[in-house]
């Protein structure tokens, strides 16, 4: 099967620091897999690269067999990328429901809809509503989103890119700054909506339950290089990664 | 939430048709007529210019420019081609201050922040000066005396209903959109652009559009206005005309969708009843502005529903997020 996503030596440098060097690998569709690396490792400038917020100094990204290098966010996104992010990214001040909505009207192409109101557009509040159940968040709709724990504002983002019917979502550290029983419900959850909307799911992640706990492929970033590449297990024993990264872990 | 928005829409219409309906009944003067077509006027005004400042986050210093384009289209027609022409001028400013906006738009949305707003003030000053000097044309500051409307227009009570009536459509019209998926990508471009890219859509091109349509509505409010004063100057052009219209969408309550039109009601009231004592109706102005922002930074209509939702037994935190703009 060819793969959703492929980048090809990406490399991109900020004045003298090199952020991502050559980093090449392949996503296959409908997989799920994690992207770690220590702090610094380029993890999330790869991901900017992807969704076109950075553009690469080298190298091509394909995706959906198209080449989206030079493309915008918009266009990117408009193809089926799917992003949320490390520091959480909603709308505070609208309903947990219209967060969600918002996407899905974009989805449909209907936000330059200017005379009827938003909730006559039932195809878009139905498919809110239902991404809302799957994250749930059902019971908090008609609340504005800053009112909303701090996991739970993680989820909204999430729910935010599901409105957007992506066919790859990229999840940067889903989550961090969540208690150990968060993280596990989040876990699951991930590992569920990968499921549930078949999506094919690449996220950076430090808590190495949940890596280790869901993801088929591991892809150890350090210094912009790809270290290694490989299933859980593969990583776990791997020499080189023990020493770059992982020593200082119990695994 | 949604019921709140509903009683708080049908108390203003009742409050907006009963007070606005009846005031030509019960005033005979034609002094009071204007005052409250003022009112009218400078609120639609107010609040076109609130979907840029307190809706999509573009607090434009410019706005002066469309008004002053929508007046001297009128004026400039009526006096060189007589008054039968006084409501396609209204068309002209119209049709002009949308082909303006989208020109000088195309260059301001580009920027954002204060230098969106001090580009805005820059297009508008300038504007401002090609009309106090080009005398022969303009009539620069003496501006342009009898502007007559025509025909059944010409008696107060007619025009004030006809102002009425567009204003109200207009405000409909913006309430509208602000509860329309356009209008809910205008509060999310507010409150997360970055994110509304990642939605899939354009920010600047967004930005672009209201700032059309703020201006068309601005064009409106300045070519009524020539109708009702049956003159206009050049200071309709001026920064501060551009000013009083944040002042009143401030002194109002930018985060309230008619908050803007009770701060144009209340500076044009203020101005009037101290305008009448003393010449330094402009201190008390500022006064009331140091209040407002110190004390009251939510605004009138602002502050007021605050204070209802702390008296709300669900309120906990409520209204207490900074420029929340509720609909």
């Amino acid at each position: 099967m060819e793969p959703l996503l492929v980048l090809d030596s990406v490399t991109k440098s900020f004045g003298g620091l090199r952020v991502t060097a050559g980093v090449s690998f392949s996503v296959a569709p409908g997989s799920i897999s994690a992207v770690i690396g220590p702090n610094g490792a380029g993890k999330t400038s790869l991901f900017n690269q992807i969704t076109g917020y950075l553009r690469p100094d080298k190298g091509r990204i394909i995706f959906r067999q198209e080449d989206i290098t030079d493309l915008s966010t918009r266009e990117i996104v408009s193809r089926g990328m799917g992003r949320a992010f490390q520091v959480t990214s909603f709308f505070p001040e609208e309903t947990v429901l219209d967060n969600v909505r918002v996407a899905c009207l974009s989805r449909l192409n209907k936000t330059r809809k200017a005379i009827k109101n938003v909730s006559y557009f039932k195809e878009a509040t139905d498919k809110a509503f239902k991404i809302l159940e799957s994250i749930g968040l059902g019971k908090q709709a008609d609340r504005p989103a800053f009112e909303l724990a701090h996991g739970d504002q993680k989820l909204l983002d999430i729910g935010i890119a599901l409105g957007l019917e992506p066919k790859m979502l990229l999840l940067d550290e889903p989550t961090s700054g969540m208690s150990p029983e968060e993280r596990l419900l989040t876990r699951n959850l991930i590992k569920r909506l990968w499921k549930e909307f078949n999506l094919t799911l690449l996220f950076i992640e430090h808590d190495m339950d949940t890596v280790f706990g869901i993801a088929q492929t591991v892809r150890v970033l350090q210094m912009g290089r790809l270290l290694a590449e490989g299933t859980p297990e593969e990583i776990r024993n791997n020499p080189e990664v023990i020493t770059a990264y992982l020593g200082e872990e119990v695994l | 939430m949604k019921n709140h928005a509903k009683i708080k829409e049908v108390v203003f219409w009742a409050l907006f048709f009963v007070i606005f309906g009846l005031i030509p009944l019960l005033e005979k003067s034609d002094y009071h007529l204007i005052l409250a077509n003022h009112i009218l006027i400078w609120g639609m005004f107010a609040m076109a210019f609130n979907m840029l400042f307190g809706v999509t986050g573009m607090l434009s210093f410019g706005q002066a420019l469309y008004y002053g384009l929508g007046a001297y289209s009128v004026g400039l027609m009526v006096k060189n081609f007589g008054d039968i022409w006084f409501l396609p001028a209204i068309g002209l400013g119209l049709l002009s201050a949308t082909l303006v906006s989208i020109l000088i738009g195309l260059l301001v949305i580009r920027v954002s922040g204060v230098y969106f707003t001090v580009l805005t003030l820059a297009f508008g000053q300038l504007v401002w000066q090609i009309t106090f000097k080009w005398y022969h044309f303009t009539g620069g500051d003496d501006g342009i005396q009898s502007i007559i409307p025509p025909g059944i227009l010409a008696n107060h009570t007619v025009y004030y209903f006809f102002t009425l009536l567009l204003v109200a459509v207009s405000i409909w019209v913006l309430r509208r959109l602000v509860n329309s998926p356009m209008g809910l990508v205008l509060r999310c471009i507010r409150q997360n652009p970055d994110r509304v890219r990642f939605l899939g859509r354009r920010v600047r091109r967004n930005q672009l559009r209201i700032y059309v349509i703020s201006s068309f509505f601005a064009a409106l409010a300045g070519g009524l206005m020539a109708g009702v004063d049956n003159s206009i100057h050049p200071d309709m052009f001026y920064w501060t005309t551009s000013g009083e219209v944040i002042l009143m969408a401030v002194i109002g309550g930018i985060g309230q969708f008619f908050g803007p039109f009770i701060g144009a009601a209340l500076i044009i009231i203020i101005q009037d009843v101290v305008g009448a004592r003393t010449e330094y109706w402009s201190l008390i102005i500022g006064l009331i502005m140091m209040v407002m922002v110190l004390i009251l930074p939510k605004g009138l209509v602002g502050e007021v529903q605050l204070l209802r939702g702390r008296f709300r037994p669900d309120a906990k935190n409520r209204g207490e997020n900074g420029t929340t703009f509720s609909a």
